[in-house]
């Protein structure tokens, strides 16, 4: 990594450090451009590119920033852009419909919404919702909306969002953008969330070990525990590592990224749960309270791999690529990626 | 304490996707002619001097050497993308693996001029094979504890000692010794050197060490007073431990730590009772460690030396050898080395082969304590 991006992977991460359990990172960070970068200027995005996105999204899931970014960042901003729509200030979020959940007519210039989309990420902090159905993209004002409460198990709002009749102008209405889907895209977000706080459960554990003294000396000084700490290392390191390779793909217009994203998708979310049992072991009954801070990134680890598919719905998606005329996993992952 | 395990990613150089195109044609083409039969664990029990020969005759090995050496010219990168696709293949690359992987880098490193001249023509085109002895009887994860040992004599040393494990030492044309010649010193790393011995010699004794399957690739190679002139010392004297610790990162981090058992992927998918979720799990992560092996490769031509890197694609990729073969158990398959089907066979060689990938190279917990180390944690 050069020095323009570890200097600002440490900015991110003095601004996400700071505002733990305070209000008003989201407008720091969104007058710094950080919240849109990835999302080209002429958009009315920060520009710059998926490493520099990367970093930004790494650094706030590390911290467990309560905020919206993902969503954000990597799903609506650049859809919204996609699709020619403008892209307004402030959180948003983006929700595809399974066939069915929700209803869009024409009616006169416009377009009316009617249905209920379930665990919305964010919803009812957003200011606007992007939804994507039957080969469109709305813009919704959130405010037009009822929500009921729901949360993921970090106590992230997932809530359930209906749209009753609600009203849309020709504006606030675009075909569907070509590149990759929503679906594809969130994948890659919580993929890239998670090796933020893999490596926040590996952090908490290299620290605690070094402190934690038993039978007179660290924790850490045990082989058993050091053999627990490497395994962790190595599979942090490759889940950003597959994390970063895949968003670079998703960001190449000349490539096909389903397959990247898919691997990297399985590899991290099996990955969340290897890293977020071994912090647990290391930590011994402490780390299992709600007082610990180790709650905040193991308890993301498990919601965030199950968002957007788990690594079994993945390994199914690539596994079918397989299957499909005469490819071979070889050639599969073997297929060049730029 | 702050981790300190990164991968920095890289790419493969766009242009390498022809000379990929070119490997996978010649070994469609030689697997119809017969020319070879995949096996699991290719480029340790896979010995073909005819099929390394082959390879010669394309510019496929020695591939970075300089042409005024008799190599290709070519780039690590390049070097990369054949033996990934030789090892997916299962092709029979072990007679040269050493001479390619090892030797060869390490003769353009510390060689003289004479010896560069005298063994890399003969590496580059296949006909010259090279075995490497580091472990002994009471020497294995602790390669500073090597006793055998080199002692001066009029023009040169007399090797005395024991090296075990020597891979194709009944085959090769020379072997290159780690031995002692000074005291071991507080580091326990000074007083080592590395000698070439070349074969046959009167003073070196080969003993075959059968492995499980019966196969015949270890080696006792017993050195009783075996003469090695001063020419052919490798590097410096006293300098052993540096040299040979100095390409573990090669070693360790490329695609022969996670491809033994690709061949065995393939089969199983190409199977109509594949578990395509199973399939896709595996798929994925082979694209994560080869991107791994990719990082580290890049990394090294770029002149970093990535150890801890290096360690975790080898502990990584060596147990992701072991869930191919757990994956192809559960076709309820019997493992046969006998049958004539190739999933059946390669299956039976998995499994029996499969022990050693965690243990040559640095053990699994060896290289744990590697990157513990990185961490700060020891």
């Amino acid at each position: 990594m050069n020095s323009d991006l570890h200097l600002l992977e440490n900015t991110a991460s003095d601004i996400f450090a700071g505002y733990r359990d305070r209000p008003g990172l989201w407008e720091e960070i969104e007058d710094t451009g950080l919240t849109l970068v990835g999302v080209p200027e002429k958009a009315g995005g920060s520009g710059g590119d998926s490493t520099e996105a990367v970093i930004i999204l790494r650094a706030a899931a590390y911290h467990c920033a309560e905020i919206p970014l993902a969503e954000t960042q990597w799903l609506a901003a650049p859809l919204l852009a996609a699709a020619g729509l403008p892209v307004p200030a402030g959180p948003l979020t983006a929700a595809e419909a399974a066939h069915d959940e929700v209803r869009l007519t024409a009616d006169g210039d416009g377009w009316v919404l009617d249905g209920t989309l379930p665990q919305v990420p964010w919803a009812r902090q957003a200011g606007r919702i992007v939804v994507v159905t039957d080969g469109r993209l709305c813009s919704v004002d959130a405010s037009h909306c009822t929500f009921e409460t729901h949360h993921n198990l970090a106590g992230e709002p997932r809530d359930d969002v209906t749209f009753d009749s609600v009203y849309l102008t020709a504006a606030d209405v675009a075909a569907l953008p070509e590149g990759p889907s929503l679906r594809l895209r969130a994948a890659l977000a919580r993929t890239v969330q998670l090796a933020g706080a893999a490596r926040r459960a590996l952090d908490h554990s290299l620290r605690y070990a070094g402190e934690r003294r038993q039978f007179g000396r660290p924790i850490a000084a045990f082989q058993a525990v050091q053999q627990y700490l490497a395994e962790m290392a190595g599979e942090v390191a490759l889940m950003d590592l597959g994390a970063q390779v895949a968003a670079a793909a998703l960001a190449d217009p000349r490539q096909d990224s389903e397959v990247a994203v898919a691997a990297a998708r399985v590899n991290a979310c099996r990955a969340a749960g290897v890293v977020a049992e071994l912090a647990h072991q290391i930590h011994g009954a402490i780390g299992t309270t709600h007082e610990h801070d180790l709650r905040r990134a193991t308890l993301r680890l498990w919601s965030w791999r199950e968002e957007y598919g788990n690594e079994h719905a993945w390994s199914t998606v690539l596994g079918r690529l397989t299957s499909a005329a005469s490819e071979d996993p070889w050639h599969l992952v073997t297929a060049p990626t730029t | 304490m702050k981790a300190t395990v990164f991968f920095e990613p890289g790419t493969l150089p766009p242009e390498t996707e022809r000379l990929r195109a070119e490997v996978r044609e010649f070994l469609a083409a030689e697997e119809a002619s017969g020319g070879f039969t995949p096996v699991a664990d290719s480029w340790v029990s896979g010995a073909d001097p005819v099929f390394s020969r082959k390879l010669g005759e394309r510019g496929w090995l020695g591939m970075a050497v300089p042409r005024k050496y008799g190599g290709a010219e070519r780039t690590a990168l390049e070097r990369f993308v054949v033996i990934e696709e030789l090892l997916a293949a299962g092709a029979p690359v072990a007679a040269h693996w050493i001479a390619d992987r090892q030797i060869a880098p390490a003769l353009l490193q510390h060689g003289t001029e004479a010896q560069k001249e005298r063994f890399l023509p003969g590496i580059a085109s296949g006909r010259t094979l090279f075995s490497i002895g580091l472990s002994e009887p009471d020497s294995g994860s602790d390669l500073a504890s090597v006793r055998t040992k080199a002692t001066r004599t009029e023009g040169g040393w007399l090797v005395e000692g024991t090296k075990i494990w020597t891979t194709g030492a009944h085959i090769a044309d020379a072997v290159v010794a780690l031995v002692r010649t000074g005291p071991a010193g507080e580091s326990r790393h000074e007083g080592l050197s590395q000698m070439i011995v070349t074969l046959p010699d009167d003073g070196v004794e080969i003993r075959p060490i059968r492995s499980l399957d019966g196969a015949h690739h270890f080696n006792e190679t017993v050195f009783t007073g075996a003469f090695v002139p001063e020419d052919m010392v490798l590097g410096t004297i006293g300098n052993g431990w540096q040299q040979v610790t100095g390409e573990l990162a090669y070693e360790r981090s490329g695609p022969e730590r996670f491809l033994s058992t690709a061949l065995l992927l393939r089969l199983l998918a190409a199977r109509d009772d594949a578990d395509s979720r199973v399939i896709g799990a595996l798929t994925a992560r082979l694209w994560t460690l080869r991107q791994a092996s990719i990082a580290v490769a890049v990394q090294l031509s770029e002149g970093a030396a990535p150890d801890t890197a290096a360690a975790v694609v080898k502990d990584l990729g060596t147990r992701f050898e072991r869930e191919v073969i757990d994956a192809a158990r559960a076709t309820g398959v019997r493992p046969d080395l006998a049958s004539i089907d190739p999933f059946t066979r390669v299956l039976a060689e998995s499994v029996v082969r499969a022990p050693g990938s965690t243990l040559r190279g640095g053990t699994n917990e060896i290289l744990r304590g590697i990157i513990a180390r990185a961490l700060g944690v020891r």
